[in-house]
């Protein structure tokens, strides 16, 4: 919202002396966000006249058109100018810039020989005077409108400062001058004029039968005036066009001119119809069925019942409080008007505006809510213009409803100490709510202004106390706090994991959870880890549905790495996983102001499908840097597997290990890991399809855990570890290839029973043939109270090897 | 034989090992002067044939004399061993300039590091870490936060909406649905902070992602004001940007706040808006059964990556969000 200065002063007493950055100040002081102060006028000195074309010469022979102008500066004699611009006549009023004017951009206009003329001056652009963008044209004022050789600069009220505002949605008011008039005026304590205060005083007389308003729906007052004998041809006043063209906007014609300007001036959204193309009465309300609707802007649109139109006996004239139609618009030969003015509720102007993506100055406005009592006097502030400047008569004004007001709210000035911190006296409370339109009465009654819907809880009103007092006053203290807090266990455990990783190397990324049902098909992903959700509107219709697991995301981004250089590296990311575990079921949307049951609130939170915290890591190339000591070994499956087993030690987590085939893992060469039968990571080597997906070196691996699956980690009990020798014992066994090194250490173990400390496959050779692998092991035996005889260690020994002879058919290998 | 004698062996002795130029020679110079050969050695076998008097007397002399022998051996050979040791070492010198480390350089995410720094502030305040789904029902995200239907702040979120719609089913577009869920379920007084992910529909550039991080707080007990709002912020403000920084409360609008405010930081010569704030808004509190008349609450919300751009002077957000090891790399484990 923009706000001229120059208008901004005919409400609020602004003295002179105040700065323009002051007043930027005091509008950021009390909530409304300057976004940018635009100085017009500033960097233009010299003659700059109102002059008028007395005869236009066609310059040919160029590459564009140029004219040789003659213009009446209001001096003795006539002045010639070169002018580029094309867009007037003989008799129109232009502004000439005089030899010695400097215009914006250190532009300075003198006397020059140009396409073998002397150029006497400059006929300007709204762009070359710093107004606006528009280059069009020249700038041709209304006819009649003022004399030649009048001062421009003071006539176009070019000198002047634009606040460029960003208001905040809930303060739809001031998305008015009268509304930003105010809150500057309570700014800097100066007086304040309601322009609304001279309109209630306005009276028209009944000269005729207008259009009848009909209110059905949306809206709780709608007024109609009619009027007659408007002068099609009436121009707008230079006074009216500058302060639309200053807010940005154009003027177009008078009628539509003043539903703007008053737009502007007052906040509430008029709509000007062609009274001849009304048919019986005018009515708000909704059509019965689909139907096609022609809106001015030239778009056929599908209207249907959800849409709250105004319409006549005929069918639907205008998408209410949005756009009007085509049909029904103001033109040059129309002599009769109806104009509406409703205080529509906002959400069904919302509604319009958004099922048909439709944002208009009007549409704004009213989903913001317009002052309730405004519709009355803004369509008498259009009627007094239109019959000052537009020559119309007053032929009927009707309404249909009644404004409602916001309740009247009790008020404890307390409360308001009581939230902002500090004291603040009634008194003063009492002030500033006056200061903002409120009534207050003895008892702390509040009654807001009608242009305050906003207020309706003592809340409101300890904000608007805050505002006006500035929220630097608030004093800075701690509060009380709780004894302690500290970090859940899994927020620790992610943690403990991510340095841990970061500490061997790997860099941890972050990927968007957005993936394609191409991708999830293209890796195997299978059963629920295939099924997801669907964004209804995605960023892409690449990517349309979230994720299910991490790794194409960090295949993505190692492919980016390797794409912009990188060799060898390993990267990890913690991050949810979304799969389709259960049909979401219609929104549980409980009534608000009062907590849900204790039943709907599990309700909603069981409405919340389970999202996974995943941890993902993928590693390629080699294992280390290449350095002068040469190049180290390539990341290989097994490497994958431990650091995946070595997250899990990590938390003290005991678990087993299976090979899988799960994708989107080499079939063969992929662990899974379990915890208590429940599989919590899967590690290897990807799967070949994969690595060539996305061009990763051949025999990239990756590992994944399911954070959210690993439990608790046990307390640690810890026993004492003695001083007594250990004994070492080696065995090799030969056992079929197909039995698993896990199975063998297993029995093992079992074998060996409580005496046994340790065990490490220290030899694996799979050259014998046949079949058959040699396994050696190296056992560690120990007693916590005695040095172990050599037939005790012969006894476990033998304990282990028997057990691995049953359970997996291992032969002992002899020297 | 006499003392004169044997004190004439030990000089002999010292003399002869302090000239040993290297171990070899002191082992010869050791055999020499107390060798089996050696004066000393043979007047101490020849002690047996004194008399007894003779014998006390004596035995002392040559005792003592072989301790001074030994010891002056014993320094000696400490001294050579040392030469020998500094003269091998020296050969065995390396150029220990040269790259040592072969692992890859790995590290955290800038985003994690700094909400783990914004964590571990909170946590020292008093504060839990509060966490939430990402996929998140609508009435949590938005109606009990007082953000209704078709309220134009709700179109101030560009919002992510899952399939079937009618689900009200969303992708959260602040971490404030944490809040909800912590006041639903655990009664005041209630400080957590909710650091975590969130997402709006707004196309990747320099400055915005669609899928980025905020932290909010929320204090709701007896007494708080907006006073310990902005105590709590400036003391927050002074963690992250350092003891100078300035903010600014201002006066803003957000639904589930009233009184409502943006802070502004006053960095590297320029303000700069850092987050929304303000006291939580009694409706909100209502919805979520906290008694308005015992409880009053404060909350606010700042974007995790904003936070980390201006205090790192981060300019384009594609580096935060690509992956590029490169980026992560230069912040380590953030200490």
């Amino acid at each position: 919202m923009r706000a001229p200065l120059s208008w901004l002063r005919e409400f609020a007493a602004i003295p002179e002396s105040i700065s323009a950055q002051a007043i930027s100040d005091a509008f950021i002081r009390v909530g409304f966000e300057v976004e940018e102060i635009i100085t017009q006028g500033a960097d233009l000195t010299g003659s700059l006249v109102v002059a008028k074309v007395l005869a236009i010469e066609e310059l040919t022979g160029n590459k564009k058109p140029i004219r040789y102008v003659e213009l009446d500066c209001g001096e003795k004699q006539s002045r010639f100018v070169i002018c580029g611009a094309t867009n007037f006549a003989v008799g129109d009023l232009v502004v000439a810039a005089l030899p010695g004017a400097i215009l914006p951009g250190n532009f300075a206009i003198s006397a020059r020989e140009t396409y073998g003329k002397t150029s006497n001056g400059m006929i300007c652009s709204s762009r070359e005077l710093g107004l606006g963008e528009d280059h069009s044209g020249i700038i041709v004022l209304p006819a009649n409108s003022l004399n030649v050789g009048t001062d421009a600069i003071e006539a176009l009220e070019i000198n002047d400062v634009i606040f460029d505002i960003a208001v905040n949605p809930d303060r739809g008011y001031a998305l008015s001058i009268r509304g930003l008039s105010r809150e500057i005026a309570g700014a800097l304590n100066v007086k304040f004029v309601d322009p609304v205060e001279a309109l209630k005083k306005l009276e028209f007389k009944k000269s005729g039968n207008g259009v009848t308003p009909v209110l059905e729906d949306g809206a709780s007052v709608f007024y109609l005036r009619t009027l007659a004998n408007y002068k099609a041809d009436a121009l707008t006043p230079l006074w009216m066009s500058r302060r639309i063209e200053k807010m940005g906007m154009r003027s177009i014609s008078l009628a539509v001119d003043i539903t703007n300007y008053v737009m502007l001036e007052l906040g509430q959204p008029l709509h000007a119809f062609d009274r001849s193309k009304i048919k019986g009465s005018l009515r708000i309300g909704r059509v019965k069925k689909d139907q096609k609707f022609t809106t001015l802007d030239g778009q056929e649109r599908n209207i249907s019942p959800q849409d709250l139109m105004v319409m006549d006996d005929n069918g639907p004239l205008a998408l209410a409080g949005t756009m009007g139609g085509l049909e029904s618009e103001i033109t040059n030969s129309t002599t009769e008007l109806a104009l509406e003015a409703v205080r529509f509720d906002p959400i069904a102007i919302a509604k319009n505006s958004r099922r048909h993506k439709l944002s208009t100055e009007a549409s704004r406005r009213l989903e913001r809510q317009v002052d309730s009592s405004l519709a009355e006097f803004a369509s008498a502030r259009f009627a007094q213009l239109l019959i000052d400047l537009g020559g119309a008569s007053h032929v009927d004004s009707q309404h249909a409803g009644e404004p409602r007001f916001a309740p009247i709210v009790k008020l404890d000035p307390a409360y308001v100490s009581q939230i902002l911190g500090f004291s603040i006296t009634p008194e003063k409370i009492r002030e500033i709510l006056t200061v903002i339109g409120c009534d207050v009465d003895k008892e702390f009654n509040v009654d807001p202004p009608s242009w305050r819907w906003d207020l309706t809880q003592p809340a409101d009103f300890v904000e608007e106390v805050a505002r006006m007092i500035g929220y630097d006053a608030i004093p800075s203290l701690l509060p009380p706090r709780p004894k302690h807090a500290s970090l859940t266990w899994s927020q620790k455990r992610i943690r403990v994991i991510s340095s841990a990783l970061a500490a061997r190397g790997l860099s941890e990324v972050q990927t968007f959870p957005f993936t394609s049902d191409a991708i999830i098909e293209s890796m195997g992903y299978v059963n629920e880890r295939a099924k997801t959700y669907r964004i209804a509107n995605p960023m892409s219709e690449d990517f349309p549905v979230l994720r299910t697991h991490l790794i194409p995301g960090l295949a993505a981004v190692a492919s980016r790495n390797i794409g912009r250089g990188a060799k060898d590296f390993a990267i990890f990311e913690v991050g949810s996983i979304f799969r389709n575990s259960k049909d979401l079921v219609a929104a549980i949307s409980p009534e608000l102001d009062k907590k849900p049951s204790k039943a709907k609130i599990d309700e909603i939170f069981g409405s919340v499908p389970v999202q996974h915290l995943h941890l993902g890591a993928i590693l390629v190339g080699k294992v280390e840097d290449t350095s002068w000591r040469g190049s180290s070994r390539s990341y290989e499956w097994s490497d994958a597997i431990a650091m995946a087993q070595e997250m899990l030690q990590l938390c003290n987590l005991e678990f087993t290990v299976v090979r899988s085939d799960f994708a989107p893992w080499h079939p063969g060469r992929c662990a899974e890991l379990l915890i208590d039968g429940k599989a919590v990571a899967h590690a290897g080597e990807l799967h070949p399809r994969v690595v060539e997906q996305f061009s990763l070196p051949a025999r990239s691996v990756a590992f994944v855990i399911n954070l959210s699956a690993l439990p608790q980690s046990p307390l640690v009990r810890g026993e004492g570890v003695g001083a007594m020798p250990p004994a070492l014992q080696d065995v090799a066994l030969i056992v079929d290839e197909k039995v698993s090194a896990a199975s063998v250490e297993s029995a093992l173990r079992k074998g060996a029973g409580e005496l046994l400390e340790s065990i490490v496959l220290f030899d694996r050779y799979d050259k014998m043939g046949d079949g058959k692998i040699s396994l050696a092991y190296s056992l560690t035996f120990r007693a916590s109270d005695r040095t172990l005889t050599g037939a005790e260690i012969a006894q476990v020994r033998e304990a282990a090897v028997a057990q691995a002879v049953k359970d997996c058919g291992a032969i002992l290998r002899t020297a | 034989m006499d003392s004169k004698e044997v004190a004439g062996w030990v000089k002999d002795a010292q003399a002869a090992f302090l000239s040993a130029g290297d171990l070899d020679e002191l082992k010869s110079a050791r055999l020499a002067h107390m060798g089996d050969k050696a004066p000393i050695s043979l007047a101490s076998r020849s002690l047996g044939s004194l008399s007894p008097d003779e014998k006390a007397s004596f035995g002392k002399v040559i005792g003592d004399a072989k301790a001074q022998i030994a010891s002056a051996l014993d320094s000696a050979t400490k001294k050579l061993e040392n030469i020998r040791d500094q003269k091998v070492l020296l050969e065995e010198v390396v150029d220990i300039t040269l790259p040592a480390s072969r692992m890859h350089r790995g590290g955290l995410h800038p985003i994690s590091i700094i909400k783990n720094e914004i964590s571990d502030f909170f946590i020292e305040q008093g504060f839990s870490v509060a966490e939430g789904p990402e996929m998140e029902s609508g009435w949590l995200n938005f109606d009990a936060l007082n953000i209704p239907a078709d309220h134009p702040a709700r179109t101030m979120q560009d919002t992510f909406f899952i399939e079937p719609l009618e689900s009200g089913m969303v992708l959260r577009t602040q971490t404030s649905p944490v809040q909800i869920r912590t006041m639903l379920t655990q009664e005041p007084p209630i400080y957590i902070i909710s650091p975590g992910r969130t997402f709006r529909a707004d196309e990747l550039d320099a400055t915005h992602s669609p899928v980025f991080h905020q932290v909010e707080g929320l204090v709701v007990d007896r007494g708080i004001t907006m006073a310990h709002l902005k105590g709590t912020l400036d003391n927050f403000a002074q963690h992250m940007f350092g003891a100078d920084v300035t903010t600014r409360l201002r006066p803003s609008f957000f639904p589930f706040t009233e009184p409502s405010a943006e802070i502004d930081i006053f960095f590297n010569g320029r303000w700069i808006e850092w987050g929304g704030c303000g006291m939580v808004n009694p409706k909100v509190l209502q919805t979520c059964g906290i008694d308005t008349d015992i409880f009053t609450g404060f909350a606010f919300g700042m974007g995790l990556e904003r936070t980390l751009m201006v205090r790192h002077g981060i300019t384009d957000m594609h580096d935060i969000v690509e992956g590029d090891l490169r980026f992560t790399r230069q912040f380590g484990m953030g200490l």
